[in-house]
């Protein structure tokens, strides 16, 4: 049984023009420890889709159909009390912007402390003696000191060091990540993105990694996910995926990811945007960008299909 | 992205809002009311010829001794009630509107001032702004009134007493469209194509003319809006308090101070009918004016 | 912390130095004090002294220094309308303006703040909806208006409570009277106080519900959600402790339309304060009076704005540390 399983995902945003489909039938599962990598441009639905996992979708946004599953149990039909003690405690999120997801007017401890206590019975020495101790483990310096400090008085990246200790103090076994590293500077991302590969091995939690850099994927991920204009394009293992690409958006993707190894003459851009939701294409909606595209992709709606050692949402693997 | 799917269209907006449309409907009743009172009103109220001692403290339909000739009943003088209503809305409304008017242009000169000087000047403008904005525009426009009334000579100062109001009134309300004008200035004229129009010798007024004045017309709009509500409310309370308009133009708050008086006689109507009058008004303009600030501002929702 | 304090005081003496500027260009240009003073029959030797003894013969910048000195000495010079001291008659009425005010800003916080809280935490239900509308009304009834139909209400029909005037007050020390002393003084003070707290309770209201509900979008919001902190924690701690900040500097200012406002209260209430006695010199045009109002109320905004900055360095961390 996987960890959590997120089978057939519908979420639907009703406005006055009538109900858009922000995400059509998403399906996918992450095992304990593993990490899966979530790609795609922005509004393609990545984040949308850690949203609905954690329960935490903005109205009017609401799942329409399908079920998520968390150790076999449905939780996107939970309520909102047993829905928030799963939040922190069994799922973390890490937000992408560490400036803005810390509250400025609490000491970082006293953000720690709450959390570890909303979830566990712990005195408050126990509380704030935990607290420095995940402090130190996410590479704060001098921890004991600077618990009593407030987020503006941390740098940037000690800050999404500080959010990533929030996110995992109460030990959940998954960690929806969206965009950990995109507001970093470049220097620094690297050393969170390590600092998350590092923790979550050692405490054995799943992550799922939203980002739109494949580079970062590629040397964290064991799996990826290609998202496209609310639905999966192609899954699986992320040097499949790289390697040998089975769906044309994921080739033209990773063609436009400059490379030292598989030196392109010049980076390859895919033709044309991604369409908005009010507007999407009949049949499979990267049909009218599509180098190979054909007639039963103008009409009909691909499911994921096996290609090779991944699947892909393409016609071009109808036989396969 | 499904803000822009939803972007913000004004007359769709509306016709989905009964408030807002219930609001301008109202709203246009009591224009209508006000603007036409000559040809409409049931009686003369300014016409003292017509008045008659006998007529006075009529009750208002539907209490004993009412009669139609005069359905809110009349006054101390015999004066129709509703007539003198519709006549002091007149009042009230063009008070209002121009010390609105006076507001916007002044607001608007001093933003683009501010903005496109830059520097001491913006600095010197804008403090000015801050301190008023944080002085209550009731107490502005009373000194300015007061201070005014002691400088004009006694025998002018009737004549002019609406201008006074005006510009008493219109002086304490500029600040806020001097802010929103200068906001928008200062993002336009570091555009790629203000700095071109300079660079080709175009003068800085059609500039300012051209480009930033169109940026600013909805939040003026709402802004000017929500200060004809507080307008009208500061002319009415200067007339009430007694150092508005002479009695000789009397507006909704005039008739509200004069029916006063008559409070504790039981003569109730001649203050409530324009107390309500005066409500429903305001409460129809600031009801436009926050529907407006929403549809024009749709991340508030 | 004292650094603090200093600079904002610091800051706060150019503005007041343009205020008395203001102040004294109104004393000394705006009318004729000299005519005022003595009438139409005078012989010109008797307007010499005067001007002499009033200082009028002295080079412009050194009557703005003796009208600063004599302001700081509590004197505004002589009431052409009451022929007193302006100083003593601010003093003798500036207690009933503040109790008035004070009575009127606790109740406007103390239902205005837990009102907007619950508008802004259960935006859609028809509590919610009854309160917005409310509100609106309560922003568009005019000050003067309310005390009006309130009269109407408790005192001419139903006979509950006193219309007009302040009760008998109790003195206190030398400058001081009060009228919490006795229950028909506080039975005057019910109906004024509501009147001048409604306008300010219903801005408070709307003023925390739209920061409650522009924090309530905030990451830092979403983050603790997503941390499973429980709604109270949310909404009453980390929520409310943001919307404060904000909601502290511009209650604070709204203290000074209390002030203000009071003026308008006061003439309805016939409340024996300072706005009474402002708007009477105003219809009567009598400068020293005005000079000297505005000069104390820029002194009480002055204070205010200290006041507010304080509690914002208590609330803000961010203050603290840049100091």
């Amino acid at each position: 049984m996987p960890l959590l399983d997120v089978r057939d995902v519908t979420v639907e945003f009703p406005t006055r023009r009538g109900v858009l489909r922000a995400l059509d039938k998403v399906s996918f599962s992450i095992e304990s420890g593993e990490i899966l990598g979530v790609v795609g441009e922005s509004g393609a639905g990545k984040s949308l889709t850690g949203a609905a996992i954690i329960g935490l979708l903005e109205r009017p946004g609401r799942i329409a159909g399908g079920e998520i599953r968390l150790n076999g149990e449905r939780i996107d039909t939970l309520a909102a009390e047993p829905l928030r003690r799963i939040r922190g405690r069994r799922i973390g999120m890490i937000f992408q912007d560490p400036l803005t997801t810390l509250n400025p007017l609490y000491t970082i401890g006293r953000q720690l402390t709450e959390t570890m206590q909303t979830h566990d019975r712990l005195s408050d020495a126990d509380a704030r003696r935990k607290a420095i101790g995940w402090l130190d483990r996410v590479g704060i310096p001098a921890a004991a000191q600077r618990i009593d400090a407030y987020p503006h008085e941390f740098s940037g990246g000690q800050r999404q060091r500080v959010v990533i200790a929030l996110a995992l103090c109460a030990e959940p076994a998954l960690i929806v990540a969206d965009e950990p590293t995109t507001a970093l500077d470049v220097s620094v991302q690297a050393q969170i993105i390590t600092l998350l590969k590092d923790l979550t091995r050692d405490q054995g939690t799943a992550v799922m990694l939203i980002t739109h850099d494949m580079g970062v994927i590629a040397e964290t991920a064991g799996r990826v996910a290609v998202m496209y204009a609310g639905r999966i394009a192609e899954i699986g293992p992320v040097a499949d995926v790289i390697r040998h690409p089975a769906h044309p958006y994921t080739a033209g993707l990773m063609a436009s990811i400059p490379s030292l190894e598989h030196r392109v003459p010049r980076l390859r851009q895919i033709d044309g945007a991604m369409p908005r939701l009010d507007a999407l294409p009949t049949g499979c909606r990267f049909h009218p960008r599509c180098p190979k595209v054909f007639a039963r992709c103008r009409d009909e709606q691909p499911d994921l299909l096996t290609a090779g050692a991944t699947r892909a949402a393409c016609w071009l693997h109808a036989d396969g | 992205m499904f803000a822009r799917a939803r972007d913000s269209d004004l007359a769709y907006d509306f016709f989905h809002a009964p408030v807002a449309m219930a609001a301008a409907l109202i709203g246009l009743v009591l224009i209508l009311a006000a603007f036409l009172a000559p040809w409409i009103a049931p009686h003369n109220p300014m016409d003292v010829a017509s008045l008659s001692l006998m007529d006075s403290f009529k009750p208002p339909i539907g209490m004993d001794g009412a009669d139609w000739s005069n359905p809110l009943g009349t006054d101390n003088q015999g004066r129709d009630v509703l007539s003198a209503i519709m006549y002091g809305l007149r009042v009230s409304l063009t008070a209002g509107l121009l010390s609105v008017l006076f507001a916007i242009v002044t607001g608007i000169v001093i933003g683009l001032l501010a903005g496109y000087a830059g520097g001491l000047t913006d600095a010197v403008l804008m403090r000015i702004a801050d301190v008023q904005l944080t002085f209550p525009s009731i107490l502005t426009a009373l000194l300015v009134d007061g201070v005014i009334t002691a400088v004009l000579p006694r025998t002018m100062r009737d004549a002019l007493q609406l201008y006074v109001i005006i510009f008493a009134i219109g002086i304490s309300l500029w600040p806020s469209f001097a802010r929103t004008v200068r906001g928008s200035t200062l993002v336009e004229r570091n555009k790629d194509y203000v700095l071109a129009a300079r660079v080709i010798g175009v003068p800085s007024w059609k500039i300012m003319l051209r480009h930033v004045l169109p940026n600013v017309t909805g939040p003026v709009l709402v802004i000017g809006t929500l200060s004809l509500g507080l307008a009208v409310i500061a002319e009415a309370t200067l007339s009430f308090l007694g150092v508005g308009l002479p009695p000789t133009q009397p507006s909704l708050g005039t008739l509200i101070r004069f029916g006063d008086d008559f409070l504790f006689s039981g003569q109730w109507w001649v203050t409530v009918f324009p107390g309500l009058t005066l409500i429903v008004l305001v409460l129809a303009i600031n009801l436009l004016g926050d529907w407006l600030r929403d549809a024009l501002n749709p991340r508030l929702r | 912390m004292f650094g603090f304090i200093a600079s904002r005081l610091l800051q706060a003496i150019p503005v007041l130095l343009v205020v008395g500027f203001i102040a004294f260009a109104l004393f000394a240009y705006v009318g004729d004090p000299v005519n005022m003073l003595l009438g139409q029959d005078h012989t010109e030797a008797q307007r010499l002294a005067l001007v002499r003894q009033l200082g009028l013969d002295q080079p412009f910048f050194v009557q703005y220094g003796r009208f600063l000195c004599a302001a700081l000495h509590g004197d505004f010079g002589i009431s052409y309308r009451l022929a007193q001291p302006v100083g003593a008659l601010l003093a003798e009425r500036l207690p009933a303006t503040l109790e008035l005010a004070v009575t009127a800003s606790v109740l406007a916080f103390a239902i205005g703040v837990p009102m907007g809280v619950y508008t802004g935490i259960h935006r859609d239900t028809l509590v919610s909806r009854l309160f917005m509308t409310g509100s609106l009304v309560g922003v568009s009834l005019p000050t003067f208006l309310l005390g009006i139909l309130l009269i109407l209400v408790f005192s001419v029909w139903l006979g509950w409570l006193p219309s007009f005037g302040r009760g008998p007050v109790v003195h206190i020390g030398r400058w001081w009277t009060t009228g919490f002393a006795s229950w028909a003084a506080i039975r005057c003070l019910i109906l004024p106080a509501i009147t001048l707290g409604l306008f300010q309770m219903t801005l408070i209201m709307r003023l925390v519900r739209a920061e409650m509900l522009e924090v309530l979008r905030a990451d830092y919001i979403k983050f603790a959600r997503a941390r499973g902190l429980t709604r109270r924690s949310i909404d009453f701690g980390h929520a409310l402790k943001n919307t404060l900040v904000p909601v502290i500097t511009i209650i604070g200012l709204q203290f000074g339309g209390i002030v203000a406002f009071s003026l308008v209260t006061e003439t309805v209430f016939q409340w024996p304060g300072m706005g009474l006695l402002l708007v009477q010199s105003v219809a009567a045009a009598d400068i020293p009076v005005l000079s000297a109002y505005l000069l104390l109320i820029a002194l009480v905004f002055v204070l205010i704005n200290l006041a507010v900055d304080l509690l914002y360095y208590a609330v803000d961390p961010r203050l603290r540390s840049r100091r």
